[in-house]
Order: structure tokens, then C-alpha cells, then sequence
């Protein structure tokens, strides 16, 4: 036998497309076919209400019912979109965080009345709340209580559904929040060990090493494939380091670093849409070259993902990168190719060093709970600095800072700009089968399951699970069962950020930004003052804080309203705070509907500050939002800050009647 | 619209006064501190026929110690009560770029229905650790129309003074297990606060015996007086009607008048000296003589009005 050959190829990875959308009946067709297609798991995408736990006919569902992913509102939902698959044998993989243990009582009861025992069901609950604080945005309810839930999970799986994931802790929302490398690596060491720690409180201690060996991690990967891979190998020793002396775990096989991976979306270019095929390849060799720190399963992104959602045939594309990679390429065949060698030993070895730096800093702060907001200042300030390096042109983006000539691409050029659209009744459907579902259910025993979840949120040593499974079975709605909690544990509002982010270094460009500020606010008899923040809820807000830290550095006042404001909220504020212009963010695709309606309420409010617009908004639904009122419509494209902070100068400028800039 | 007429809506409790009124008071183009000073004329308590009715109370305590939240159950009990309330959240932070994030807003849950509410964000901008002149206005305008006005700032040891003359009420607010404040006020680098709030009551022993070490330290003092409340935001909330009985029971027992008088006069002096420096004090005659000048003029003229009078005396 030789040593660069294995004896037998490796088995590939688990393969997934991250899909749904619409209804449960639209996505369970959508898996099937993908399942036809060769892909060997599922990966569910909920809407931004099933994530952060509202019901379709509430407020702040409005516009996001079924955009981003599938709205499950109940058990018969969840029947609908797992209908026909066979649940003893399907791993899934579910992208749900502050609901987590809601989603998985329902997955649970589903499988309950089909007859599989939970011993028999696989997959993975994503359940990883720092990152939404950090990242993503889709949290529900404080800090130690989500900690509360998170280990509640973990605790139940172990015992009843054994096979089961209960956590991915991610670093990959790190990546796309702008976290270098060593942040992406510490800051998910420090969360696990977080969660771990809350656990320990609630299991037995000789459940511990079963424990520690079901957690996983879900990790990113950039088009720096090389260091990326040093990345995943320096998780892995990391890891192992941590079982080993933090928590007593003496079989190495309960100290693999498992990970799942979808790689980098931040990286993902609307300009030149095609070369994002080519980015994807890259960074999935970063997760599979190396054999001793591969992923255990992939999903990746679509080559148009910066233009809106993509479609089943864009998401197929990708399903095939993954099949020649592990059906074509000779790369399964053989043992580590990265053994020995001096490269990537250095690299790893800069990464671990670095990780433990940071990792000695959070710690210092109390551990990755009370360091959140330190993390998530910190993660601002990164991306800041990347921003700027494109800006400047000491980061090279193919097709958005260098060779920007292009001729014009046939892949966006049918009716919809190459992408999918929901259909807007689908959010009215969903409205009219929830009230049909509450007619039609026992309220009597469903009062008693949420009285009883009640109880249980409030003794803090039961565990959730079996409460929610009674729920479930009861036909408990997504929303009723998040409010049942929010009343026992309160809301939360996670830290922005922005506050705290140092201002970046100056520049000839900025301090005439300044002057141009200055000149206005001066003509203008106060501060240039604007308001920015996120309708609806979505809860990607880089953007937002890119742009109120910017502003804040040309010498604006701005205001930071953070993520899930109604249309009310947006309103109320722009008129109390005495704002010169509005700067709104959508990534959610819910534009359409929420934007017309925050200019009506600022209309009526008697607001008439100029509003603009950022986020993924194809080009189709731009010149209908100039059209409802908005001054300007900014997409990935437009990379360049201080461009569009002049923009807004000048547009308060124009709109007050001033002369433009000198 | 003038300062004068806004003044006249909010005496006359028109709260949807306040947005154009806070714009006019932050505002500095030429004429506008005549219109600023016709709009507290308005609002002096010679208009009034008495002192403006609110409640201005000043929040102040150290960063992430729990004031927004606090904040948020505060307005939700003095709503529950019928009572109308304003808040000027006070971002502390100047920069050379004059620019500013202005975070607090978010942090406060509130109805944005509800037109008794009114929160506005404001940047210290270049005065040094404490309030600009515009939020002292701003307070006094809105001191007017609403029946609660709450001055949010930030910071311990500096900025209580400067709110302590807005506001007819300053609470401090602390979290349990940081001592900086216990020592502040031992060393006396503190002013005693009215009241003392500890955060966090639900962590339990911890609150108790940050409760427990005031008070200590307040008897030694001779400041018995003080309240010291221990409040949770977490639900169920605690502590927050104690809290607001305490602001109350303050307010009840506080020489309104007499105190805002005192800050008004103080003000106009402060107002006179930064802007015609250490000569024009001496064209008064002195600091000391000044005061006397201040003293003798009508209790009821805002501050506008009692720096013009010293303008005109300087000038004589």
C-alpha cells in the first residue's frame, strides 16, 4: 500500500442546496426535485418570521411572509414540507436559530406521526444565538435566556434524538460581518465554549465528552483559498486542544472538529455576476483540499445571489460544482495533500497564535456573552477596513475595482434580471390557511400547552423541549409559541456596534467631504443630521452600519435605529429626531412592499426629508422605487462610500435649495 | 415657523410643537438666538404664570449599565399613569469631524403611536463632559408641555453637576459589583445624587449588597435622605414604581422653584461669561458682583432675558 494513495476513495461529503421559499407545499416540490438531482441532505431556509418567531399576520411579517425562505407556522406546515421524504433517513440540516427548539419540537412531532422515534431522525439545528447578536440579526430574545435554549437543546438531543447536530456554531456570519480570519477562528472557539459552559449547568457530567462531541461548527470560506484552508486545519488543533484540557474528553474521535460550509456570499459580486461561479470553485477546494480538515458537508452559495434569490437552476449550478469536485476530480483519492508541508504549517501555526490572543481577550471580558459587544465593535471596525482597502484599491475585486469593462451579460438578460421572484399572494395565502388552522384547532388544549410552556420558560431549571413538543402536537402557531417565551424572558435589542467603532484613518477625500458637510450643515443652521436603520426583519445589517459609520466620520449626526423597525417606528422617529434625509437597507427582497409604505407614513407624519435606499434591489424594482418617492437607489455595486455620502450631501443640499458643492 | 409661536404652542401643551421647536433650539444661523430667546420667553415662567409643570428629571450613570432599558420601563409606568414624557438622550462623544452616532434611540422601547412620547438625540458636540446649551433650552422648552422631561447622560463623576442644574431631580444609575461610584462618593469626587438606582436587581445577593454598601456610605455622608432603589428591567420588571414614587417623593420635598431659579441664574452667567470671557466679568464688577446684579432681577425672566440684562449693565 502506498502512502499517497488511499486504499479506497473517500465516501464525499454530504451535499445540500440551502433552499425554500414561498409555502411549505411550493418547497416540499423543490426538495424532491433537488433530492432527484443528487443531493444527499436538505437544508431548509425559513422566512425571516419562522426565524424570528412571528406569525404571517403580524406587523413586522409584513413583506418578508415566505421572501427569503419557507414560512412554517405550525405542525401542518411542517407535515407539508416534509411530505414523502423518508425521515429515518434524510439528514436535514435546519437554518434556525432563535426558534431552534420550536422548529425541532415541530420536526420531532412531524416525525412522531409518521411513527419514526427520534432516535431514528439526523440533522442539524443551526441554534446559534451569539452569532445573530454579532452577524445576522434574527434573535428573539435577551442573552441568558437564549443561552437558557440553546443548552436546552443540546441537553434533550443527547438523551431522545441522538443522532442529531443541536448546534452549529457559526463562524461563517462572522466572515460576512467582515471578521479577518483569526476573528472568524476565535470568536467561534470562545461561542463554543460559551455554549458548552451552559450546558455543563444542565446535564449530568459524564454526559459531557457526548456533548462536546455533538457539537459542530459551520464555517465560511473566502476566495483566499489557501489561507482559508490554514484556517479550517488551525480550527481543528483548537479544538482538540479544547477537549482535551478544558473539558476532560479523553476519545479523540468526540474531539473531531466537525464542520459544515457554506462558502463566502460577502465576497459574491453583482457586477459581472458569471465570475462568482469561479470565486465558488475556489473556495470550495479551501474546504475539501486537505483530507484532515474537510468538510463533512457543503452547501454553496449561487453565482447570482448579490442580485436577489436565486433560482432552482442557479442553485442546480452550484449542485453540480459539488458533483464534479467529489465525482470527477481525482481529489478523494488520496491521504492529506497538505501533510509536510512548510507553507501551511507556517500559516497555521500565524492563525492559532493570533486565535489565542483573541480568545485570551474575550476571555478577559467574561467569556463570548459579555464580550459581545466588544466583538461586535470589533467586527465593524474590520469591515470598515475592508471596505476601505476596495475603496482604495488595495484589495483587487475582480470586476468592481479592476477590470470593470465588460461587455454586457446574457445570464440577467430575461424579464426578471435572472433571479426569482416570489409571488406576492403567496403572503396573503399563508395569512388565510394560519386563520383557517386557529379555527379549526382545540383553543382549550392549546391554551393549556402555552400556559404550560409558560411555566416551564419561567422555572429556568426544566428543560424546553418536551413542553414545546406538546405544543407542537397541540397545534401551537410559530408566533403564540415566541410570545409565550418573549413573555417570560422580555425582548432584546443586541448591541449595534457602531458606537463604538473607531473612526478609520483620514484621507484627502474624506476631509473634503467634511468641508462639504460642514459648508451645508452651516447653510443648513444645524447639523446634518440622518437617520438610518433596517425596515422589516431582516437582520443583515453590515450595511447599515457601514454607512452610520461613514457618516458619522464625514461629520454627520446620524441616527442608528438598528434592525426591525415598522414603517411606524421609521416614522415616529424621523419627524422626533428632526432628520435632514432617511437612509433605509433591505437585503430581505421585501422592498416592494415596505418602502411605499414607509414613505406614506413619513408623508403623513408631515416628514419630507429625501429618502434613499440600499441593499439587493434588482434593477427592475429600482426605477419603480424612484417612482413611489425614493431619491436614490444604492446596490453591492456601489462599493464606494464617500460616493454616496456626497450624494447625500448634495441631494439635502438641492432639496433645502442650496447651491451645490464649490 | 418663529420662536415666539412655538413657544405659544408648547405653553399651551401642544406636544406636536416639540420636533420644530428642538430644530430651532439646536439651530445656529444668524438670528437664530433671538428667535431661541422669544421662544423661552414664551415659556419663562412669567408666560407661564408660575414654573413649567414638568418633572425634569436627569438620568445619568456609566456606559452599559442598563439606562436604556431602564429608560424604557420609566416611560412605560409614567405612561400607564397618564403622564406625557419627553426624553433628551445626550450622546456624550465629540469628535473633530463633528460627526456623531446617536445609538440611544434604538435602545428604548416605546409605542410610535403614542404621541405622549417625545425622544430626541442630541450631541454634546464641543461643550466638554456635560450639556450643551441647546439641551438646557431644549429642557426648558419642553418643560412646558410635557409633563415628565428625562436629560439621559452618560458618565459618572463629571456630567451630574451639569445636569444637576436642568434637571429638578438627578438620579444616578450603577450597576452591582463596579465600586467606582461607592468610591467617588466617599472621596467626595461626586456630587450626592437625589437618587440611586442599582441595575440588575436580578442578580440577587449581588444587588442587595450594592444597595447595602450605599446606603452605608450615604448615612456616613449625612445623607440619609437619599434613596437608594434597586430596579430590574428583566421581566418581571422590579423595583420601577418604587423608582418613580422615589423621583416623586424627591420632587414633592425639592424647592422647585428656588432650584431652577438658581440654575437659571447660574446659566445666564455662564452663558454671559463664555461668550464675553473674563473682561466682560469684569465690566460687571466681578463674578461676585454679578450674582448680586442677578439676584436683584425679576424671578420670573427666562435665561435669554437675565443675560441680556447683564449685557446691557456690562455695557453701561
Amino acid at each position: 500500500m502506498s502512502e499517497h494513495r488511499l486504499p479506497e476513495r473517500d465516501r464525499p461529503w454530504l451535499m445540500r442546496t440551502y433552499a425554500g421559499h414561498s409555502t411549505a407545499r411550493a418547497s416540499n416540490e423543490l426538495y424532491r426535485r433537488n433530492l432527484a438531482k443528487g443531493q444527499t441532505g436538505l437544508s431548509v431556509a425559513f422566512d425571516l418570521p419562522t426565524q424570528t418567531g412571528y406569525d404571517c399576520d403580524h406587523e413586522l411579517a409584513r413583506g418578508e411572509v415566505g421572501k427569503v425562505g419557507v414560512a412554517i407556522s405550525h405542525k401542518g406546515d411542517m407535515h407539508a414540507l416534509l411530505d414523502g421524504i423518508p425521515l429515518d433517513e434524510m439528514n436535514t440540516s435546519m437554518t434556525i436559530n432563535a426558534t431552534a427548539p420550536w422548529l425541532l419540537a415541530l420536526y420531532v412531532a412531524v416525525a412522531e406521526e409518521n411513527g419514526i422515534d427520534g432516535s431514528k431522525l439526523s440533522g442539524t439545528t443551526q441554534n446559534d444565538i451569539l452569532k445573530e447578536y454579532l452577524s445576522r440579526g434574527t434573535y428573539a430574545f435577551p442573552p441568558g435566556p437564549s443561552m437558557r435554549l440553546i443548552a436546552d437543546v443540546v441537553a434533550y438531543t443527547v438523551e431522545h434524538v441522538p443522532r442529531w447536530n443541536p448546534i452549529n456554531v457559526c463562524s461563517y456570519h462572522l466572515q460576512e460581518a467582515g471578521a479577518t480570519p483569526v476573528q472568524e477562528i476565535a470568536y467561534a472557539m470562545a461561542n463554543a465554549m460559551a455554549v458548552l459552559d451552559a450546558v455543563r449547568e444542565r446535564v449530568d457530567e459524564s454526559l459531557m465528552p457526548t456533548v462536546f462531541g455533538r457539537i459542530s461548527f459551520f464555517v465560511n470560506a473566502g476566495v483566499r483559498f489557501v489561507e482559508e484552508h490554514a484556517k479550517l486545519r488551525a480550527m481543528s488543533l483548537l479544538w482538540d486542544e479544547l477537549g482535551r484540557e478544558r473539558y476532560d474528553v479523553e476519545d479523540p474521535k468526540l474531539r473531531r472538529f466537525r464542520y459544515g460550509v457554506q462558502v463566502n456570499s460577502l465576497g459574491l459580486t453583482e457586477a459581472q455576476p458569471e465570475n462568482n461561479v469561479q470565486r465558488i470553485v475556489l473556495e470550495a477546494l479551501a474546504v475539501t483540499l486537505g483530507r484532515s480538515a474537510r468538510a463533512r458537508a457543503i452547501q454553496l452559495p449561487a453565482w447570482n445571489e448579490a442580485l436577489g434569490l436565486p433560482r432552482p437552476w442557479d442553485q442546480q449550478w452550484s449542485l453540480r460544482i459539488q458533483q464534479v469536485l467529489a465525482f470527477e476530480t481525482d481529489l478523494l483519492e488520496y491521504p492529506d495533500v497538505f501533510e509536510g508541508s512548510k507553507v501551511m504549517d507556517g500559516l497555521v501555526e500565524e492563525l492559532v497564535t493570533g486565535a489565542r490572543e483573541e480568545m485570551t481577550r474575550v476571555a478577559e471580558r467574561g467569556g463570548a456573552v459579555e464580550a459581545v459587544g466588544y466583538m461586535k465593535s470589533e467586527l465593524v471596525s474590520s469591515h470598515r477596513e475592508r471596505v476601505r482597502r476596495i475603496e482604495d484599491g488595495d484589495l483587487t475585486v475582480v470586476g468592481i475595482n479592476r477590470f470593470t469593462e465588460t461587455e454586457p451579460s446574457p445570464l440577467t438578460a430575461d424579464a426578471e434580471g435572472g433571479i426569482l421572484v416570489v409571488d406576492p399572494d403567496v403572503e396573503a395565502e399563508q395569512i388565510a390557511a394560519l386563520e383557517r388552522w386557529r379555527a379549526e384547532r382545540d383553543e382549550d388544549a392549546v391554551r393549556a400547552a402555552l400556559d404550560e410552556l409558560r411555566r416551564v420558560a419561567r422555572s429556568e431549571s426544566e428543560n424546553i423541549m418536551p413542553a414545546s413538543i406538546a405544543a407542537a402536537h397541540a397545534g401551537v402557531t410559530t408566533g403564540e409559541w415566541a410570545q409565550a417565551l418573549r413573555d417570560a424572558f422580555g425582548d432584546y435589542r443586541a448591541p449595534t456596534g457602531v458606537g463604538e467603532a473607531v473612526a478609520g484613518a483620514t484621507s484627502e477625500e474624506l476631509e473634503s467631504l467634511r468641508e462639504e458637510v460642514d459648508r451645508v450643515s452651516d447653510a443648513l443652521g444645524r447639523r446634518l443630521k440622518v437617520l438610518v436603520g433596517k425596515p422589516g426583519l431582516d437582520g443583515h445589517s453590515n450595511g447599515a452600519e457601514q454607512i452610520a459609520v461613514r457618516g458619522r466620520d464625514v461629520g454627520m449626526e446620524v441616527v442608528y435605529e438598528g434592525i426591525r423597525l415598522t414603517p411606524s417606528q421609521i416614522a415616529a422617529s424621523a419627524l422626533q429626531e428632526g432628520v435632514h434625509v432617511i437612509g433605509l437597507s433591505i437585503l430581505s427582497g421585501s422592498h416592494r412592499e415596505l418602502i411605499p409604505s414607509v414613505i406614506a407614513q413619513l408623508r403623513e407624519a408631515g416628514v419630507d426629508a429625501p429618502v434613499v435606499i440600499g441593499g439587493i434591489i434588482p434593477e427592475a424594482d429600482a426605477a419603480a422605487l424612484r417612482e413611489a418617492g425614493v431619491a436614490a437607489v444604492y446596490t453591492p455595486k456601489d462599493f464606494d462610500l464617500n460616493r454616496i455620502m456626497r450624494d447625500i450631501v448634495g441631494l439635502v443640499a438641492q432639496h433645502h435649495g442650496l447651491a451645490a458643492a464649490a | 415657523m418663529s420662536g415666539a409661536e412655538l413657544g405659544r404652542r408648547l405653553r399651551e401643551r401642544d406636544l406636536s410643537a416639540a420636533p420644530a421647536a428642538l430644530n430651532l433650539v439646536e439651530a445656529r444661523r444668524p438670528g437664530g438666538p433671538e428667535e431661541v430667546a422669544a421662544l423661552l420667553r414664551e415659556v419663562s415662567p412669567g408666560a407661564l404664570g408660575g414654573d413649567a409643570p414638568a418633572h425634569v428629571v436627569g438620568i445619568t450613570g456609566p456606559p452599559g449599565v442598563g439606562k436604556s432599558s431602564l429608560l424604557s420601563e420609566l416611560v412605560a409606568a409614567w405612561r400607564c399613569a397618564g403622564r406625557t414624557v419627553a426624553v433628551l438622550a445626550v450622546d456624550p462623544t465629540s469628535r473633530r469631524s463633528g460627526g456623531a452616532l446617536l445609538g440611544d434611540r434604538a435602545r428604548i422601547a416605546v409605542d410610535p403611536a403614542d404621541r405622549g412620547v417625545f425622544i430626541r438625540s442630541t450631541a454634546a458636540g464641543d461643550t466638554l463632559g456635560g450639556l450643551a446649551a441647546s439641551t438646557r433650552a431644549a429642557a426648558q422648552a419642553l418643560a412646558a408641555a410635557f409633563d415628565v422631561v428625562v436629560i439621559e447622560t452618560v458618565g459618572v463623576g463629571q456630567s451630574e453637576t451639569d445636569v444637576a442644574d436642568a434637571a429638578d431631580t438627578v438620579a444616578v444609575v450603577v450597576q452591582p459589583g463596579s465600586g467606582d461610584v461607592l468610591q467617588f462618593l466617599k472621596a467626595g469626587i461626586m456630587e450626592i445624587p437625589d437618587v440611586l438606582v442599582v441595575t440588575k436587581a436580578d442578580l440577587g445577593n449581588i444587588a442587595e449588597s450594592a444597595v447595602r454598601d450605599l446606603r452605608s456610605a450615604l448615612t456616613a455622608l449625612d445623607a440619609r435622605e437619599v434613596e437608594v432603589v434597586a430596579v430590574s428591567s428583566i421581566p418581571p420588571p422590579r423595583g420601577i414604581d418604587e423608582l418613580v414614587a422615589a423621583l416623586d417623593g424627591h420632587r414633592a420635598a425639592t424647592d422647585v422653584a428656588a432650584r431652577r431659579l438658581h440654575a437659571r441664574r447660574r446659566h445666564a452667567l455662564a452663558d454671559f461669561a463664555a461668550e464675553h470671557g473674563e473682561r466682560g466679568l469684569r465690566a460687571l464688577g466681578g463674578r461676585r458682583e454679578a450674582e448680586r446684579l442677578l439676584d436683584s432681577l425679576d424671578p420670573r425672566l427666562d435665561v435669554p432675558s437675565l443675560r441680556a440684562a447683564l449685557e446691557e449693565n456690562a455695557a453701561r
